[in-house]
């Protein structure tokens, strides 16, 4: 049988071992040109928005008010107050429903109401934006007009799946020593959570709400229907509407002057710089922060 | 609660007594406690609902007007009136399911790559690098989309794929502009590449070494391990990832709207222009022409939510089965 | 140190180490040390270093073929570790570096030319946990072969190694179902079965018998008897009546005075648990340490 090598041979390939390993080489070797694409496309993106990008950044740009229909002059001013203020609405509205929202799951649900609202958590995290935005838009733009209030409804409702899910990740590596030393010392459960659990779990929940506020704040779709489509100015008051910066790309894309188009590689190299840094932000600062736990 | 036993440090009264006070505060902040936290999880639940009974009760104007019939129309002439679903439903499958394909072997790939054969100092800096990809938010995708890879797909990628497999209708003659299902498709790849390879690695480090050393010691390559023994034992959770791309993939809106091309499907050439249900309520409800337009568009949303809620429920039940597998 | 300058008395402590009820081998005592019997492995001086931390060092033996070879010796001196340097196993921790001369029929184990998967082809392992695959009992044992493109009659081949280890009779009509239903022993005993489904030459056994209950072990041991003829067995143990019982030689590794692991002696086996030569030997067998 040839596939029983002669043990005193040298130790090279016996039998079908030299195809078998030239299989598993060009395996490994397609693994790897995978993993090397998906970095050069991300590194080719970040090049071209940079390219592009750089170039319509000043402070006018970042003061302005916004374009005119054909893209002359302006900026982007009160799409980036809007945007941070729809954000501030959002996580508003996000955070403290999130956060309850792993609390009871962790802390208090039963085992049916523990598996329903997963479920429901799991659904609300793979709606398309898009459902979000006509949602919003039934429900309050078509009765009350656009709104950053509307938009910030919008966008907590793609925050708060993954505040919830992320807390609820953090708040179930607390050591469960901690929890009962907390007991075993009389502590009220309500102490045990507000004083023990939940600042353990703070830097996972801080973590959580940072990467969702910059996922909104790249959101369009569920701001689609809840802005003023042209001519928006510079505006706080949330009760009316508000510009956003993505929204903002997209009215500019859907123009189609070459001076709008500028703008737009402007506005997306400003929210890919926020987006990546807050990502790059957060990843270093829990690292950091768990190690100084020692978790 | 557990028995509290003080320290007998004050007369055994007045620790009685402030037992007796810290259980009634306490009791009351414990019970507030518990409402909020169930408010919490009752918002969800609410919210979710309200969605489903808004898109529904949007769309009913279509729905007396068209049936189910509305599901297989063709024809979608806002100014005629005419809607019909057919062409969008199509072109949400098949932009869903050619990115799929696609991101599927290049996100098994990587999730390999990352957990199983990359060195340890690779895989920390490869790994939240694949992951930005997906931070990259959409209408950005959709810029990117418009004026770097539709010109790229028009001009280098047509004619090769073309001569190479134009043979099938999908591959016909490649166009002048490169706006087209298939370069929707690709931008909805680069969307959803990095949710498998980064769900796909979680599951594959959760393999025991011991069944790795065992399939070692039998003198296999690591290949054959990998096909063997890693890919049989995670099938279903990779399964569930597939279709958590999937659910991704066919909700995309803004990308899609920006280099999909928007004509009427009538042809399976992947190179024309389409459009998917997600990208065409975009694009036409901030503009509708009629409160039917309107209504139809909702009923598309539905159409679009139902989906998304059966693939997302599916994905978790295929996940649940790998989670006990174990 | 010699046996005179303390000597053991001639009656009274008997080393604590009692035969199995069968014959002792005696084919091995006729053996001994003869010049014509082949060395499978030969190790001069071979250390290992886990970065900068040194684990083993000046472990010098010869194993011979168609021999049960058993390594001694108390917890975290070095067993396992030198059992692994014998099919490359540890190659993948991180680290690792093997210093000396350690050679396979007289090839370089360590050679950069050295084909590792082919060196685990030839010197299989079985581990101290039973590792099964979660697939059916069959399949874990004709997947290796099949991918050596042993197709031919894999049903006798899947046979004949549970005939060997002893598991035919009480799997052969579930061969379908998965291994994971198998007992502890039984697990183990399929772990055997599938590495000598494939005809390696040496085979490995790392603490087989430790995570299992005394029926389980016996049946393990009484299997490395039978399997001596056909294979070179090492089996690494911290049983020192198991050794006894299956090792035609044994080697006993312990920590020196630099808290390293080293070999201390390597001899027959009646003749290192009757009269040991090196004093940290002798302490161990007879239970003052480890």
């Amino acid at each position: 049988m040839s596939a029983i090598p002669d043990p005193k041979h040298a130790l090279t390939a016996s039998g079908n071992l030299r195809r078998r390993q030239l299989v598993s080489r060009a395996f490994e070797t397609a693994t790897v040109l995978a993993a090397a694409l998906a970095v050069a496309v991300l590194l080719i993106l970040i090049y071209y928005v940079v390219k592009h990008g750089v170039s319509a950044i000043s402070l006018s740009f970042f003061t302005s008010d916004l374009p005119a229909y054909d893209g002359v002059g302006g900026g982007i001013g009160p799409a980036l107050v809007g945007t941070i203020e729809m954000a501030l609405i959002a996580t508003i509205i996000a955070l403290p429903t999130g956060v309850l929202t792993a609390l009871y799951l962790s802390q208090f649900a039963g085992p049916r109401g523990d598996r329903i609202l997963r479920l429901m958590l799991d659904l609300m995290a793979g709606l398309p934006t898009i459902i979000v935005g006509v949602f919003v838009a039934g429900l309050i733009t078509n009765r009350f007009g656009p709104s950053g209030l509307a938009g910030g409804l919008a966008l907590s409702i793609v925050e708060v799946p993954l505040i919830a899910r992320a807390s609820l990740e953090a708040i179930s590596r607390v050591p469960q020593i901690l929890v009962e030393a907390s007991d075993a010392l009389g502590m009220a459960r309500w102490r045990g959570i507000v004083g023990v659990v939940l600042p353990t779990a703070s830097s996972g929940i801080v973590t959580a709400t940072i990467l969702a506020v910059a996922r909104a704040s790249g959101e369009t779709a569920p701001l689609l229907f809840t802005s003023e489509l042209y001519g928006q100015s510079f505006s706080v008051d949330p009760r009316h509407s508000l510009a956003s910066v993505p929204l903002e790309i997209f009215q500019l894309l859907e123009s189609g002057y070459s001076a709008s188009v500028s703008k737009a590689w402007g506005a997306a190299f400003t929210l890919m710089v926020v987006i990546l840094a807050a990502n790059i932000g957060a990843r270093v600062w829990l690292r950091r922060s768990e190690r100084k736990r020692g978790l | 609660m557990p028995l509290v036993t003080q320290p007998a440090m004050n007369s055994a009264a007045a620790a009685r007594a402030r037992g007796a006070r810290l259980n009634r505060l306490d009791r009351r902040a414990n019970r507030t406690l518990k409402w909020l936290a169930w408010i919490g999880g009752a918002l969800v639940f609410i919210v979710m609902f309200l969605i489903a009974y808004q898109v529904i009760d949007g769309a009913t104007g279509a729905f007396d007007k068209f049936g189910v019939g509305f599901l297989v129309h063709k024809t979608w002439i806002p100014a005629a009136g005419e809607f019909g679903a057919l062409t969008y439903i199509y072109g949400t499958l098949i932009t869903g399911v050619f990115s799929l394909i696609l991101a599927t072997i290049l996100g098994v790939s990587i999730g390999l790559f990352l957990s199983l054969m990359a060195p340890r100092r690779v895989a920390v800096i490869v790994g939240p690098l694949v992951e930005m990809l997906a931070a990259i938010p959409s209408v950005v995708l959709g810029l990117i989309g418009i004026y770097l890879i539709c010109p790229f797909i028009a001009s280098d990628v047509e004619p090769a794929l073309h001569s190479v497999l134009g043979f099938l209708p999908l591959f016909g003659a490649p166009q002048p502009v490169g706006n087209s299902l298939f370069t929707a498709s690709l931008v909805l790849v680069i969307m959803v590449v990095p949710i498998i390879a980064a769900l796909t690695r979680d599951l594959f480090l959760t393999v025991p070494s011991e069944l790795r050393d065992g399939a070692e010691a039998l003198g296999s390559t690591r290949w054959e391990m990998i096909r063997g023994v890693v890919l049989p034992m995670t099938s279903s959770g990779v399964t569930a990832a597939c279709v958590l791309g999937f659910g991704r993939a066919i909700g995309e809106a803004i990308a899609v709207s920006q280099v999909v091309g928007d004509q009427p499907l009538d042809h399976l050439d992947l190179f024309l222009g389409g459009n998917t249900a997600a990208s065409v309520i975009a694009l036409q409800y901030p503009s509708a022409v009629s409160s039917l337009h309107t209504s139809s568009l909702f009923y598309l949303a539905t159409i679009l939510l139902v989906f998304s809620l059966l693939v997302n429920f599916g994905a978790r039940q295929l996940g649940r089965r790998s989670l006990q597998g174990r | 140190m010699s046996l005179t300058e303390s000597p053991l008395p001639s009656e009274g402590v008997r080393p604590r180490v009692r035969l199995t009820d069968r014959a002792p081998d005696t084919a091995v005592v006729e053996r001994r040390e003869p010049v014509t019997r082949e060395v499978v492995f030969h190790a001069r001086g071979v250390s290992v270093h886990y970065g900068a931390k040194l684990a083993l060092d000046e472990v010098s033996l010869d194993i011979y073929r168609n021999y049960a070879t058993a390594f001694i010796g108390p917890s975290g001196c070095g067993k396992s570790t030198f059992l692994r340097c014998l099919n490359r196993m540890n190659d993948s921790i991180a680290g690792f570096k093997l210093g000396g001369d350690l050679q396979y029929y007289g090839h370089d184990l360590y050679d950069a030319r050295v084909n590792r998967v082919e060196v685990r082809r030839r010197i299989g392992m079985v581990f101290q946990k039973p590792n099964p695959f979660p697939k059916s009992i069959y399949e874990n044992i004709a997947w290796a072969a099949r991918n050596l493109g042993m197709r031919d009659n894999l049903d006798e081949r899947v046979e004949r190694a549970l005939r060997d280890a002893a598991l035919w009779d009480e799997v052969k009509d579930r061969l379908k179902s998965s291994a994971l239903g198998l007992s502890g022993g039984q697990q183990q005993r399929l772990c055997i079965a599938r590495a000598i489904a494939i005809e390696p030459d040496v085979v490995l056994l790392d603490e087989p018998a430790s995570a299992l209950d005394p029926i389980a072990t016996a049946s393990i041991e009484d299997l490395i008897h039978e399997l001596k003829a056909r294979y070179t067995i090492v089996i690494v143990t911290h049983n020192m009546q198991q050794a006894a019982r299956v090792a035609d030689k044994t080697a006993f590794f312990s920590l020196d005075q630099a808290r390293v692991g080293t070999l201390i002696e390597y001899d027959d086996t009646p003749k290192l648990f009757s009269s040991p030569t090196d004093r940290r030997t002798r302490d161990y067998i007879t239970g003052q340490f480890g």
